[in-house]
């Protein structure tokens, strides 16, 4: 059973290593749209595989957020990927298979993937 | 939508929107009632948070979708489409707000109606809104008739201490898993679909 006891050794674990998160200025951020329509087109199992396959390759640096509605829903899902220093890239009918070549492309080699954009797809 | 999972993850947004600081989410199930049929049984789910709350007039017309405060387009679904998924089940609908303290929407359902909309995965829903809103505070509370269990992340806030985010991976991963124990002790077992669907 987990314990409150295992939270404390997590915690003292950080402690001792101080290389636990808190704000990271650097860090590339995934927003995915979590109002009604986004959840309705199916955002959910999105934002799971990015939380999934960041968490495979062990990407310390990125935060997967959620955000409001752009305005754009008969786009939706839709995500917006902000990497410090470069434009903010829209893709939009996201899937989790989409999002899987994303973190692989986009997060990690730096390679935004132009099909999924807005652009490709307006 | 496709499970009341996702209708929940949408009503806590108007939460966060409303700028709550604390969010207690109730997913209870009665089986065992007296005044239920021998077949029936109920669902409830409570959203209760203590955000900017509406205005009488604003609380008048929010079941009405094209009642809106979003600037990017016109109409409101969340609420409308919670109340429907209720009611469509013979099951009931009720939400109650007041400026300054806060909201409170209950939802009722009948679970054998054939427009029952399954449950879902409701743990997914809690995990992602805590990883997404790190700074609220979520209570959590699943129960059928007479057992239930709790998250509460001001509990956990309090072993953490400040130095360790709610939303890191280490703590994250500690949070699904004991969603999993507590929820598999709490049905036996079986998944949320096989008991709510
Ligand atoms: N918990 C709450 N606290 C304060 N105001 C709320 C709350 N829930 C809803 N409201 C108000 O009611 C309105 C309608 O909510 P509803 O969820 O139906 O639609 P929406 O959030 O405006 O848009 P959508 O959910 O379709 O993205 C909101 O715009 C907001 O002004
Ligand atoms: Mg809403």
């Amino acid at each position: 059973m987990k314990s409150l006891a295992e939270l404390q050794a997590i915690r003292d674990k950080a402690k001792q290593q101080m290389n636990m998160r808190g704000e990271q200025p650097d860090a590339i951020r995934v927003l995915v749209g979590m109002a009604t329509c986004g959840i309705a087109a199916g955002a959910k199992p999105v934002l799971n595989a990015f939380v999934e396959e960041a968490a495979k390759r062990n990407l310390q640096n990125v935060i997967i957020t959620q955000t409001g509605c752009i305005g754009i829903c008969q786009f939706e899902p839709v995500v917006e990927i902000e990497i410090p220093g470069q434009d903010k890239v829209t893709y939009v009918k996201m899937t989790p298979e989409k999002a899987v070549r994303i973190v692989n492309d986009h997060l990690v080699n730096n390679n935004v993937v132009t099909e999924y954009t807005i652009g490709a797809n307006s | 939508m496709r499970e009341l999972s996702l209708n929940v993850m949408d009503i806590v947004q108007n939460s966060v929107t409303a700028k709550a600081t604390f969010i207690e989410i109730i997913v209870k199930e009665i089986t065992n009632d007296s005044l239920l049929s021998i077949n029936d049984s109920l669902l409830s789910i409570i959203i209760k948070d203590n955000g900017c709350g509406m205005s009488e007039k604003q609380l008048k017309n929010v079941t009405d979708p094209f009642f809106t405060t979003r600037t990017t387009r016109s109409v409101g679904l969340g609420i409308p489409l919670f109340k429907m998924e209720a009611e469509q089940t013979g099951g009931s609908f009720s939400i109650d707000s007041e400026i300054g303290l806060g909201t409170t929407l209950k939802a009722n359902f009948v679970t054998s109606h054939l427009d029952m909309t399954p449950l879902g995965n409701i743990n997914s829903t809690v995990s992602i809104l805590i990883r997404c809103n790190p700074d609220i505070d979520f209570l959590y509370r699943r129960s059928i008739d007479d057992k239930s269990f709790d998250l509460d992340t001001k509990e956990l806030r309090q072993v953490l201490g400040n130095d360790v985010p709610l939303n890191s991976s280490e703590v994250m991963q500690w949070i699904d898993e004991y969603l999993k124990e507590q929820t598999q002790n709490l049905i036996g077992g079986k998944d949320n679909n096989e008991i709510i669907g």
